[in-house]
């Protein structure tokens, strides 16, 4: 059996070598990828219209807005899922672990560089949250480290010292609150006049013009986005790392 | 793009990747595979994907990591089979 699957690997990979070499080659400019008509009105549009600079974050949450919507909607499920199936509820004591228990934040060298670094860590992530329109960043990134901030808490003081901040309700809250802020803002384009997510059609009530108007909505998009994914990053690992009882855990 | 540092980059990542398959202990393989994130990442934003290489620190290196650590605590040694 082993000898068959030495051959398979074998035999895909060379395949998988061979398909490699019809690539077109990195930066090459014309590659299909780099030849449609998509990707120039892109490149050379994507100021004129939107007028932001940063045009990954343009695509993300401007052009492809349902595609990043449902994203967020999957990130919400699979923490919903993960909630679902490792929860407990009652005193359902799990198998004895080998790895030992480690003490909840004893170290007072641990619990004050964590202490010094939460509130650095924040807000840097509310700064790619905000600036993700103009720098590398936007909800997810920014979300991720917010929901990073919540785990180191719970690594180094204690899971209970973060639930007092992202309570388990809180979490499950603020998750569907962000998946309602970009859903709701999608909706809000229909009340004047424009498609779900057509931020121009946001003119009349946000400052400056239809371009502005689809830069903020941008803005806004993606903090719902942070909202989502902070929450279920601290709600997959706080679920994780304490076998579904919130109690005690790393 | 500085073809030396790719090729050290790429040489270094199918080191990391080997290890994190063969080492025994669960949490050095997840130790490892953190590493591999890392330098995939630096290969990202070399490359100009600067979005891209962001993502992967903070969701493959950062929090995967921590993820993966976190579901290690609750194994045992050796497996009951």
């Amino acid at each position: 059996m082993k000898f068959f699957g030495f051959i398979a690997v074998v035999v895909v990979g060379t395949l998988l070598l061979v398909a490699t070499g019809d690539f077109p080659g990195w930066g090459n400019p014309h590659s299909p990828a780099s030849e449609g008509q998509v990707s120039g009105f892109y490149i050379e549009q994507t100021v004129n219209v939107t007028k932001v600079p940063n045009m990954v974050t343009a695509v993300l949450a401007d052009f492809r807005g349902y595609d990043t919507m449902f994203e967020t909607v999957v990130i919400f499920i699979a923490g919903i899922g993960i909630i679902a199936v490792l929860r407990t509820f009652g005193d359902t004591a799990g198998k004895a672990s080998d790895y030992p228990e480690p003490d909840e934040g004893s170290d007072i060298i641990v619990r004050s560089t964590c202490h010094l670094m939460v509130p650095l860590i924040q807000l840097f992530a509310l700064y790619v949250v905000a600036h993700g329109h103009h720098s590398p960043g936007g909800g997810f990134q920014g979300g991720v480290m917010l929901g990073a901030s919540y785990i180191l808490l719970a690594l180094a003081c204690g899971l209970p010292v973060a639930k007092r901040r992202m309570g388990e309700r809180k979490a499950i809250v603020l998750a569907a609150t962000g998946i309602i802020i970009y859903a709701g803002w999608g909706v809000a384009c229909l009340f004047f006049g424009g498609n779900f997510l057509d931020y121009a059609s946001l003119d009349p009530v946000l400052p400056g013009d239809k371009e502005m108007a689809r830069s903020h909505s941008m803005l806004v998009v993606e903090i719902g986005v942070a909202f989502t994914v902070t929450a279920i990053m601290f709600a997959i690992y706080s679920n994780l790392a304490t076998r579904g009882r919130l109690e005690k855990g790393l | 793009m500085i073809w030396q540092f790719d090729i050290i980059i790429l040489i270094l990542m199918v080191v990391a990747a080997i290890i994190s398959l063969r080492v025994k202990d669960l949490l050095g393989a997840t130790m490892v595979f953190g590493i591999y994130s890392f330098l995939i990442c630096l290969l990202w934003a070399e490359m100009g994907a600067v979005d891209v290489a962001f993502t992967e620190a903070a969701v493959g290196a950062g929090v995967s990591t921590v993820i993966m650590t976190a579901t290690v605590f609750s194994t045992t040694r050796r497996s009951r089979d």
